[in-house]
C-alpha cells in the first residue's frame, strides 16, 4: 500500500555545455585599465555586448567594496560580468557573480565585420515554382523570394530567405525571410497552415485565428509578433 | 506499345492489391494482355486475391537474381485468357529487389505484355520505390480520409522525382483512385468530399470505389471482384475505371447513397 501512495519523482536532467568567455585581467590602477575598455568599446561599439565576460583577480588585490566598485563600473558600460576567477570565495558577497575555476584558454577568433556594400550588390533573386509542392518535399531558397504556382501540401516545407508567395493553398510550413530579414512576408490564397515563421518568429496551426482559415491571407512581422491578416 | 502501370497509395490497407487485381481482371476482359506483378516481397498477398496461391513455384526474386527464367515465373490464370500473375516471394526481403534486376525484368514483361500492372507494397521505402521505378503511369489509391490523402500526396510528390520518367523530364501520368467511398457517411460530413481530395492533390480522377462487402467476398474466395460480381457497384466502378484507363470516355459516376423501401421504413420507424 505504501508504494501506491509514493509520488513517483521526477528526475533533474542535468547536462553539460561549455562556451567561450572573455576573459578580463583587471591591472593597478584600476582607472586607467577602465579607460583602456572605454577605447575599446568606442572602437567598436557592441563589442562585448552579449558576450560571457569573466573577471580575473589574481594581479590585483581588491577588497569586498573594491570589487563591488569595479563589477559597477563594468555595469555602466553595459558589460555584465559572468563570473569571478582568482579571488577567494570569502571576499565575494552573495550578490555578486561566482567564483570560476578550471577555465581553459582558446583563441577567440574575431568576427569580420559586415560589409554593408557586398549585400547591396547581390542582387535579389527569385525562384518560381509551377507545381504543387507536395507532403514530404521541402524548398529551400535562401538566396530571396519563392514564388509557387500550386498548393503546399500538409507535411510540406517552403523556406525562403525573402518573402513567400503562394497562389494555391498553404497546408504545410512556410519559412520566410530566414536570413533575418525581417519585412519578409508570406501570402497565400488559402491559409490552412501547419506553421509560419518570418525570422524565426512562429505561429502554428493553433494560432492561426479560426475566421482566416481557407481565406486569402498575409503574415508580415510587426516588432516582434507576427501578425496574420486577410489579403483583401 | 506496352504500358507499365504502377497501383500505389503510401498507406497500407486502402486496396491496392484489390484495385491492382480488379483493373488487371477489367483490362484482360476487353482483350489486353495482362501481367499482374507483386512487389510487396515477404508479405504477400496478391497471390492469394488473385485464387493462385497454391500455383506459385517461381517468384519475382528468382527471376530478379536470375534463378528462374521468366516464363517459369509467371502463372497463368485459370478464368481469363490474357490475364497472369508475377508473383512476389514470401520467404525474402525487400532488399532483394535490385534496381538493375527489376529493370531487366520489367522490360523483358513489356515485351510480352500490354499492360504490366505493379501492385506497390505500402510505405515509401525500397519495395515501393522499386514497384514505381519504371512506371509509365499510375493510380494513386486513395481512401476518403485526410491520412490517406496526405500519403497519397507524398508518393504523387516522389512520383514526380524518384522515377526512370521524372529523371528523364518526362512525365509519369498519375490518376486518382478513390475506395471504399461511402455515400451515408459523405452525406452525413464523416468523409472528406471527393472536391476536397481532388482540390488537396491536384490530379485527375480515375473513379471513384463505393465500399462494398463484394470486395471482402471476391477476395476471401481469392476472385478480383469485377470477375466473382460483374453487376455490383465495385465491379462496375472498376470496369469504368479500366475503360478510362484505355482512353475511352466514360462519364464519372459518383455513388449516390441507395435506400430501398424497406430501408426507409425501418429508418423511420428507428428514428
Amino acid at each position: 500500500m505504501e508504494a501506491a501512495a509514493k509520488v513517483q519523482r521526477q528526475m533533474v536532467r542535468l547536462r553539460g555545455r561549455s562556451y567561450v568567455a572573455f576573459v578580463f585581467v583587471p591591472t593597478v590602477p584600476i582607472q586607467d585599465w577602465l579607460q583602456e575598455i572605454d577605447t575599446t568599446i568606442a572602437r567598436s561599439p557592441g563589442f562585448f555586448a552579449g558576450r560571457p565576460v569573466v573577471i580575473d583577480l589574481s594581479s590585483v588585490d581588491l577588497s569586498q567594496s573594491g570589487i563591488g566598485h569595479l563589477l559597477t563600473s563594468l555595469q555602466d558600460r553595459n558589460i555584465r560580468v559572468l563570473g569571478i576567477e582568482g579571488v577567494e570565495e570569502g571576499r565575494l558577497t552573495p550578490s555578486m557573480p561566482p567564483v570560476l575555476s578550471g577555465g581553459r584558454s582558446c583563441v577567440i577568433e574575431p568576427t569580420a565585420p559586415k560589409k554593408a556594400e557586398a549585400k547591396a550588390e547581390t542582387k535579389p533573386t527569385s525562384l518560381l515554382l509551377e507545381t504543387p509542392v507536395r507532403s514530404g518535399q521541402t524548398v529551400i531558397f535562401p538566396e530571396g523570394d519563392v514564388t509557387i504556382l500550386g498548393s503546399v501540401g500538409s507535411g510540406a516545407e517552403v523556406v525562403a530567405g525573402g518573402s513567400i508567395h503562394i497562389y494555391g493553398a498553404l497546408r504545410g510550413r512556410a519559412m520566410a525571410g530566414v536570413n533575418g530579414h525581417t519585412s519578409a512576408r508570406i501570402y497565400c490564397q488559402k491559409i490552412e497552415a501547419e506553421l509560419l515563421a518570418i525570422d524565426g518568429f512562429y505561429q502554428t496551426a493553433d494560432d492561426i485565428d479560426a475566421a482566416l482559415r481557407g481565406k486569402p491571407a498575409q503574415a508580415w512581422l510587426q516588432g516582434n509578433t507576427m501578425r496574420i491578416t486577410a489579403l483583401n | 506499345m506496352a504500358k507499365v502501370l504502377v497501383v500505389t497509395s503510401g498507406k497500407g490497407g486502402v486496396g491496392k492489391t484489390t484495385t491492382t487485381a480488379a483493373l488487371g481482371a477489367a483490362l484482360a476482359q476487353r482483350g489486353e494482355k495482362v501481367v499482374v506483378v507483386d512487389f510487396d516481397v515477404g508479405l504477400r498477398n496478391l497471390d492469394l486475391v488473385m485464387g493462385a496461391e497454391r500455383r506459385v513455384v517461381f517468384d519475382l526474386i528468382n527471376v530478379v537474381q536470375g534463378v528462374a527464367k521468366l516464363p517459369q515465373a509467371l502463372i497463368k490464370d485459370k478464368r481469363l485468357e490474357n490475364l497472369w500473375l508475377l508473383p512476389a516471394s514470401q520467404t525474402r526481403d525487400k532488399d532483394a529487389l535490385t534496381e538493375e534486376g527489376v529493370g531487366k525484368v520489367i522490360d523483358d514483361l513489356r515485351s510480352r505484355f500490354d499492360w504490366v500492372i505493379c501492385d506497390s507494397p505500402a510505405g515509401i521505402e525500397r519495395g515501393a520505390s522499386m514497384a514505381m521505378r519504371f512506371a509509365d503511369e499510375a493510380v494513386i489509391v486513395t481512401n476518403p480520409e485526410v491520412s490517406s490523402v496526405r500519403d497519397s500526396d507524398r508518393i504523387i510528390g516522389m512520383l514526380d522525382s524518384k522515377t526512370v520518367r521524372a529523371e528523364k523530364g518526362e512525365r509519369v501520368e498519375k490518376h486518382i483512385l478513390i475506395t471504399r467511398y461511402d455515400a451515408s457517411r459523405a452525406a452525413r460530413g464523416e468523409m472528406l468530399t471527393i472536391d476536397d481530395i481532388l482540390e488537396i492533390l491536384a490530379t485527375p480522377l480515375l473513379g471513384i470505389i463505393p465500399e462494398s462487402q463484394d470486395v471482402l467476398k471476391a477476395s476471401n474466395v481469392g476472385t478480383p471482384v469485377t470477375l466473382s460480381n460483374a453487376d455490383g457497384a465495385p465491379a462496375r466502378a472498376y470496369i469504368d475505371a479500366a475503360r478510362r484507363l484505355c482512353g475511352d470516355t466514360v462519364p464519372m459516376q459518383v455513388p449516390t447513397e441507395r435506400k430501398g423501401f424497406m430501408d426507409r421504413l425501418l429508418r423511420r420507424r428507428a428514428a
